[in-house]
């Protein structure tokens, strides 16, 4: 993505470059051509029809090209490919802490292979934050309540900043910490060499200790509904509305359970609010997730993945 | 202040008018000037309760059901007299400013006063409500509870007390910025109708009466959007 | 410094500032022209607490640890900075001080139309001001002047005195407005028709609408967040699922179009100072007024492009940028117009023209890097950055304040009846205008690798520094910049040669009556019969060449 934002940013630049040298250029000429001459008025002129039409719809129709190129960027952007390895991300006043859908556990670190697409999932425990990754082009707001997305793919190792764009409070500032960017080979000695196991089974671990599957039986016979195949699908509600069961929809069931009831099930669902921490809620979700089809990526895929991909880097940013 | 002497003494000699100012030229602009000024206050005072209103519209589609119950629990009774009172106010309203304008000055003393009860009544009509939501606890805060209320039409579907409270917030606020307005209106009329009682309004001079008028139909119009809105959104016949 | 003028005019003719003196006459007048100098009193009195956080903040980017102020004081610093600048020096500058002095002047009006409610506004502000500046000495407030939620829900500092501050403030600009609506529409001169109108009145009528539109959801954002933070309610806190989204919204919905009150003002005395210095007409005159207008209403319709970001749906992000474009191009036009403006005029260097000089060259710029940051895969990267910074200082900063300074020096004659010393008033724009863009230009470029805004420490990023040790300095020479016109404006005052009429030869109203006018402005009535900018009539060789300039 750091390619395509920086080769709109040129094209941004050389555009107003010569919009602001047309501007200057006019003005150095008619200040210094029409400057006062005793007994040389000034030459009274209306105005111009034409010449207002003209640089009217010339600038707008500029503009209309930007904002496309613009949006397409964005499209990509907040678009994570299908197939990403997903982090989970929890913000709080004033540290990053994230966890890999492997099961690592990083404060104020983020160690990624090179050439995978990361998605990150992201939510705050308190305030409002902001997850920037300068030399990957890429900033999303971390919001308390509900989930945001944001992802990227690295194209050479290296450390790279990560900021809080979003004040939230004292020691704003010195909410950093860096993405490490890894070659595959040394990121799957990375992997190996910590405990842990996947998020989803620690998901599943939480699922069987708060008794859900009780009600959410994997045979369909339980008084709340399957969760098999349930993630990424169109979910009926009672109220005959759709909604496509995305994270920000698996959380909300979680914490507001009688907010959208599945058609054909009752709204006696407790409550989880309070019960169980943003890093638990990430589990579950990880584990209803893993339940679809699409696990998420299990760490021997790390090797398999595309080679680094370098996009003619403008600037010397070695990212994508 | 200073300025009503002067004008008195005009630059150029007309006519005097001890309600004419001295930067007017004539009545007539001084009135244009008077009631364009409150229709461009009431217009930024549309905006006030505007960002209101778009925060009652987002929170209720997100928590529909739970709007619906805690709307239940308001009054509907007196929520509708309280909205006659105010409609039947808006005809003394008019009949003042018609009143002060033909010179029926018993009719205006009249309209004036009937306006000055029925938006008292008001107040005291709200004043009980807002009582019984005290008694029940429906009052945002600490002490705020809205246990085991059902969501209407889903009997076994209990209301979130969170996004209950919510909706109490917006009717308290709500409610309570538009009696603010009604107290404010009220001290207008007190003047106004001290003014009458004097004798200072004419055919030529009723501006007060007319600008005043048009902001009491404006905290009626308030009134009448949110009537609907609080009380009404879950009545079902 | 009111008295020292009136002394020193005692055998001059009867004018506004000789008329009464005291104190009392100066602070329950109702006459516009003292309202006016009261609030240039009372702003300059917050432009300079402003401008002293903002030379804490640049000393403490001088070096990349921490070092000068705790984080804490760092943090009350850049929100002070931005909630003094912002509600109580930008937003009242040119409209309660030019706005209030010359709108009735230049429609041939008496006063304004609501003299009394005019006193009121001032005292509005005074009452704000004065919480604000208890709050300031009491402990401050540390939000950022955006006090988004749920940090400002949270945050132990005072921000309720804060909020209801910047909440009496604003109702002093919407009775501002209020009175100038009503008195463009109904207290025009015989004559005076909307097509005659000069520039300057139309920017202000435009403001005006932005000013009753935008002010009152301020309002009521504040007092909903204020609530919220005393009684906890959940309208904006997500714990109590409420949404800090809404509020963004709800912000910007007012704050964007505020932008445009600190902006379309100053367009309009670069239209009036342009047109006076080349001799011209402006050109398209009906376009630049018709442009401040659809600045006006399209300036409601783009808010949601500061949350591109912030969690809106990626369609929402589409829209509004678009919207975004389509408000750059009403601005493009005017300065397309100015500069065509220029185009066979007779253009003379007085002081008043290099700020105009300035203001086209700063706004441009600030306007051109609107567009980067209205391209949505641009913005991802460079909002919340030094970028944004560097942009919105060259708007308010470069454009307002250079327009606001640059009115003040062609008005000056008018309002004290003195005149400045051009030379110093040359080299202060020179210094104003190379100290801006040593201070900002530099932030661009920190933006866009990365350094992101309201930052108090960046030890970590020591690669920053050499470029905020530029903008440190720069910003030392600016701080000069605006000191300079405060001081050689208070000298004129006694030591200024005496301003005649019309000393610029204007066109307008505003030149056709005494310096400085009389209480009621005109001794006679005024009838217009000639068009705007009638500089053809006022050159014409039979009526005698009078240089310009002195």
């Amino acid at each position: 993505m750091a390619g395509n934002v920086d080769a709109l940013f040129i094209f941004l630049l050389i555009v107003s470059g010569m919009m602001s040298l047309l501007i200057f250029v006019c003005i150095i000429i008619f200040a210094t051509k029409y400057r006062y001459r005793r007994g040389v008025p000034a030459e009274q002129i209306e105005g111009s029809t034409a010449l207002e039409v003209t640089w009217t719809a010339i600038p707008f129709g500029v503009f209309m090209v930007i904002f496309v190129w613009g949006a397409v960027v964005y499209f990509q952007e907040r678009t994570p490919p299908r197939d990403s390895t997903e982090v989970y991300l929890v913000a709080k006043q004033w540290m990053w802490k994230m966890e890999h859908a492997e099961g690592q556990r990083e404060l104020n670190e983020l160690h990624v292979p090179v050439g995978r697409d990361v998605k990150m999932i992201m939510t705050s425990q308190d305030v409002i934050h902001s997850f920037f990754v300068p030399a990957f082009r890429i900033k999303q707001d971390v919001l308390p309540g509900r989930y945001t997305t944001a992802w990227f793919r690295a194209t050479k190792p290296g450390t790279y900043h990560l900021f809080c764009a979003e004040y939230c409070g004292t020691r704003h500032s010195g909410m950093i910490g860096s993405i490490i960017v890894m070659e595959p080979g040394q990121y799957e000695a990375w992997v190996n060499g910590g405990p842990s196991g996947p998020l989803s089974v620690t998901g599943e671990k939480i699922f069987s200790e708060l008794g859900c599957g009780t009600c959410h039986r994997a045979d369909g016979t339980g008084r709340g509904p399957n969760l098999r195949d349930v993630f990424g699908k169109p979910v009926l509600l009672e109220d005959g509305r759709t909604v496509v069961a995305d994270e920000n929809y698996l959380r909300e069931s979680i914490v507001d359970p009688g907010a959208k009831i599945v058609n054909g099930y009752k709204p006696i669902m407790p409550t989880f609010q309070g019960l169980v921490s943003e890093e638990q809620l990430n589990a579950l979700i990880a584990y209803v997730k893993s339940l679809s089809g699409k696990s998420e990526a299990a760490p021997n895929k790390v090797t398999q993945n595309a080679p680094p991909r370098n996009d003619g880097q403008a600037n010397g940013q070695q990212v994508q | 202040m200073a300025d009503s002497s002067i004008a008195v003494q005009n630059a150029h000699g007309e006519a005097q008018n001890p309600a004419l100012l001295h930067h007017f030229a004539e009545p007539e602009q001084q009135r244009n000037a008077a009631s364009l000024g409150m229709w461009v206050f009431l217009g930024t005072e549309v905006m006030f309760f505007g960002g209101l209103f778009v925060s009652y519209l987002v929170y209720r589609l997100w928590y529909f059901g739970d709007f619906g119950a805690a709307s239940k629990t308001l009054n509907v009774k007196l929520g509708a007299t309280n909205t006659a009172f105010l409609i039947c106010s808006s005809l003394t309203v008019v009949l003042a400013v018609w009143a002060a304008q033909t010179a029926r000055r018993t009719l205006l003393l009249v309209s004036l006063g009937l306006t000055l009860l029925l938006g008292l009544a008001f107040l005291g009509i709200k004043g009980i409500e807002y009582h019984d939501k005290f008694v029940e606890h429906h009052v945002p805060g600490a002490s705020f509870s809205f246990e085991h209320e059902k969501i209407p039409g889903h009997p076994d579907h209990y209301a979130n007390a969170q996004h209950a409270q919510i909706y109490f917030a917006l009717y308290f606020i709500m409610t309570g910025l538009h009696a603010l307005h009604m107290i404010v209106g009220i001290g207008i009329f007190l003047w106004l109708f001290t003014m009458a009682w004097k004798g200072r309004f004419t055919p030529e001079y009723n501006t007060p009466v007319e600008i005043g008028g048009l902001y009491w139909h404006f905290v009626d119009i308030i009134w009448i959007y949110l009537f609907p809105l609080l009380y009404l959104i879950d009545q079902h016949p | 410094m009111s008295m020292a003028t009136a002394k020193a005019q005692i055998t001059e003719r009867e004018n506004y500032l000789n008329k009464e003196y005291g104190i009392g006459s100066w602070l329950l007048t109702t006459d516009h022209k003292r309202i006016a100098l009261l609030y240039l009193i009372s702003i300059t009195f917050f432009f300079f607490i402003g401008g002293f956080f903002a030379l804490l903040i640049r000393l403490e980017l001088l070096t990349p640890a921490g070092d000068l102020v705790q984080a804490d004081t760092y943090n009350k610093l850049f929100t002070m900075h931005g909630m003094v600048m912002v509600f109580f020096f930008l937003i009242p500058s040119i409209p309660a001080v030019l706005g209030n002095f010359l709108v009735p002047l230049m429609i041939g009006a008496k006063d304004l139309a609501f003299p009394r409610i005019n006193l009121l506004s001032w005292y509005l502000y005074i009452i704000g001001g004065i919480m604000m500046t208890h709050c300031m000495l009491t402990g401050g407030v540390d939000t950022g002047w955006t006090f988004y939620v749920p940090y400002s829900i949270g945050t132990n500092t005072k921000f309720v005195e804060a909020g209801l501050a910047i909440f009496v403030a604003g109702f002093s600009s919407i009775l501002t407005g209020l009175n100038f609506v009503v008195t463009i529409h109904r207290m025009r001169a015989p004559g005076m028709t909307w097509s005659r109108l000069p520039l300057f009145i139309w920017a202000h009528y435009a403001t005006s609408i932005i000013q009753l539109l935008g002010t009152p959801v301020i309002a009521i954002t504040i007092l909903l967040v204020a609530a919220e933070r005393v009684l906890h309610l959940g309208i904006f806190d997500p714990k109590l699922g409420g949404d800090p989204v809404l509020f963004q919204h709800l912000f910007w919905f007012y704050s964007h179009p505020a932008v445009y009150i600190m902006i379309l003002p100053s367009m309009g005395v670069v239209s009036e100072v342009i047109a006076c210095y080349a001799r011209k007409r402006p050109f398209g005159y009906a376009f630049i007024a018709l442009s401040s207008i659809a600045i006006a209403v399209f300036g409601f319709l783009v808010w949601a492009h500061h949350l591109f970001v912030a969690g809106i749906s990626i369609y929402a992000a589409l829209v509004f940028s678009m919207l975004s474009y389509a408000v750059a191009v009403p601005s493009a036009v005017k300065v397309f117009n100015w500069t065509a403006t220029l185009y066979k005029g007779s253009i003379h260097y007085d002081a008043p023209m290099l700020y105009m000089f300035g203001f086209i060259g700063l706004f441009t710029m600030g306007g051109l890097t609107g567009l980067f940051l209205a391209a949505l895969g641009i913005d991802v990267h460079v909002t919340d950055t030094y970028f944004v910074i560097a942009h919105f200082h060259y708007i308010m900063v470069g454009g307002a304040v250079m327009g606001y300074l640059g009115g003040m020096h062609f008005w000056w004659p008018k309002i004290s009846g003195k005149l400045y010393p051009e030379g110093w008033a040359k080299l202060a724009a020179l210094v104003v205008f190379i100290g801006f863009n040593l201070t900002f230009f530099p932030q661009f470029v920190l933006g866009y690798l990365g350094m992101p805004r309201r930052y108090w420490d960046y030890s970590h990023m020591p690669e920053f520094q050499v470029l905020n040790v530029l903008s440190t300095a720069g910003a030392t020479i600016l701080g000069v910049g605006y000191l300079l016109p405060m001081m050689y404006f208070l000298w004129s005052m006694r030591y200024g040669k005496p301003a005649a009429e019309n000393p610029w030869n204007a066109a307008g109203l505003e030149w056709k009556t005494a310096s400085p006018p009389p209480t009621f402005n005109f001794d006679t009535e005024p009838v217009v019969t000639w068009e705007a900018y009638n500089y053809e009539e006022l050159d014409a060789p039979q009526i005698q060449e009078v240089p310009v300039g002195r």
